[in-house]
């Protein structure tokens, strides 16, 4: 049953050149099941021409609780943004 | 009371032209008769099995594996469309593919024994799955060259979809095979009931004989030693015992079945034989 299998993320890349994305998730005993069901359940529709399956036991996940610490601190850094900058006129090729 | 009329030089010399002196089969084939006969074993092959596995939807063991079974299903539906609506237009009677599909009885069918038995337990799906999978894969790879045109294109598109289908199920025979012992037992009795009908896939009659000959046809015996080299290797990755030698079981391919199919046949036909007009 798949309630006894491990969970795996599927990453799909749909064409040549873009990244893969992350599309869902699925259940299989062993990674080479594990992309079989990811191809079967994923890419029916000719949504991709690659695909990873990572297990999702093998994530490392920032923590929710930690949100503030690790992701506020970005807000206010404006200068970070290659806009905050004005380019002179007589500055070519950028 | 009437007596029977006599027996004419013509009617004798009809009957001589039975395959069998008269014996309970189907005619035997002319040379289109041929082309239809074996266009109907191809779909009818793929529909049976179709057919089969779409009895799966909603019962297997997870959602993923319910889809794999599904996406299994409509791939041999999509060769039988196929093959069927060719096999139709050959026929020249009006028929397409739905008409030979759901329309027809249970001694006109032309498929294996293998793929009309029933699903039984998961592993014994995945036995037939392989047994079947592994030869049809061949035979297309081998049509994929048939000098038919037709033939040729449906058998090359076919035969990506069935490498998957038996890589797939040689998968899932290995892991059960080599799985719990449970998973191994019904695995091995999944191989066992099968391997009777294997003979059957190789039986190369007049028909298979004659569209050889004009290369349109493929004689299965050219892929015999791969397909057993195959067998033999995943039943051993499998930690199973060899394919065994039954007593063979024959006689699809001239409308001999077994009582499955007219079950299965029931179950398929009945809403269009039902309301003939009825449309999606």
């Amino acid at each position: 049953m798949s309630s006894d299998w491990p969970l795996w993320e599927v990453f799909v890349r749909s064409k040549g050149g873009l990244s893969h994305r992350h599309v869902g998730s699925v259940h299989a005993p062993d990674p080479e099941i594990a992309l079989r069901h990811a191809r079967d359940t994923y890419t029916r529709r000719m949504e991709g021409v690659s695909l990873w399956v990572v297990r999702s036991s093998d994530i490392v996940a920032s923590d929710p609780s930690d949100d503030a610490a690790m992701f506020d601190p970005a807000a206010d850094k404006i200068y970070r943004h290659p806009t905050f900058y004005t380019i002179p006129d007589d500055v070519k090729h950028i | 009371m009437p007596s029977l009329p006599p027996i004419r030089p013509e009617d004798e010399a009809c009957a001589e032209k039975a395959p069998g002196g008269g014996a309970f089969d189907a005619p035997a084939p002319d040379d289109n008769g041929a082309l239809f006969d074996y266009l109907l074993r191809l779909g009818d092959d793929s529909l049976v099995l179709g057919q089969r596995l779409s009895e799966w939807c909603g019962h297997a063991p997870s959602v993923e594996v319910d889809l794999s079974l599904a996406n299994m299903a409509l791939d041999l539906i999509g060769q039988a469309t196929f093959f069927l609506d060719y096999a139709g237009e050959v026929e020249g009677r009006g028929r397409d593919g739905d008409a030979l599909a759901f329309h027809r009885d249970v001694l006109d069918f032309r498929n294996c024994w293998l793929v009309e038995q029933p699903n039984g337990d998961f592993a014994q799906t995945m036995a037939r799955q392989f047994l079947f999978s592994a030869w049809q894969r061949r035979l297309f790879a081998h049509l994929a060259g048939s000098a038919d045109a037709q033939i040729a294109a449906i058998a090359e598109k076919a035969v990506k979809e069935v490498a998957y289908h038996a890589e797939l199920a040689a998968e899932w025979v290995i892991r059960l095979g080599d799985g719990t012992e449970e998973s191994r037992r019904r695995m091995a009795e999944g191989i066992e009931w099968m391997a009777r009908f294997v003979p059957e896939l190789f039986e190369a009659d007049d028909v298979v004989a004659f569209l050889a000959d004009r290369g349109i046809a493929a004689d299965p015996n050219a892929f015999r030693a791969d397909y057993e080299a195959e067998v033999a290797a995943i039943l051993a990755e499998a930690t199973l015992p060899p394919l065994p030698q039954q007593r063979p079981i024959l006689g699809g391919r001239r409308g001999h079945h077994s009582e499955h199919l007219g079950h299965l046949l029931c179950t398929m036909q009945f809403l269009p034989r039902t309301y003939p007009e009825a449309v999606w």
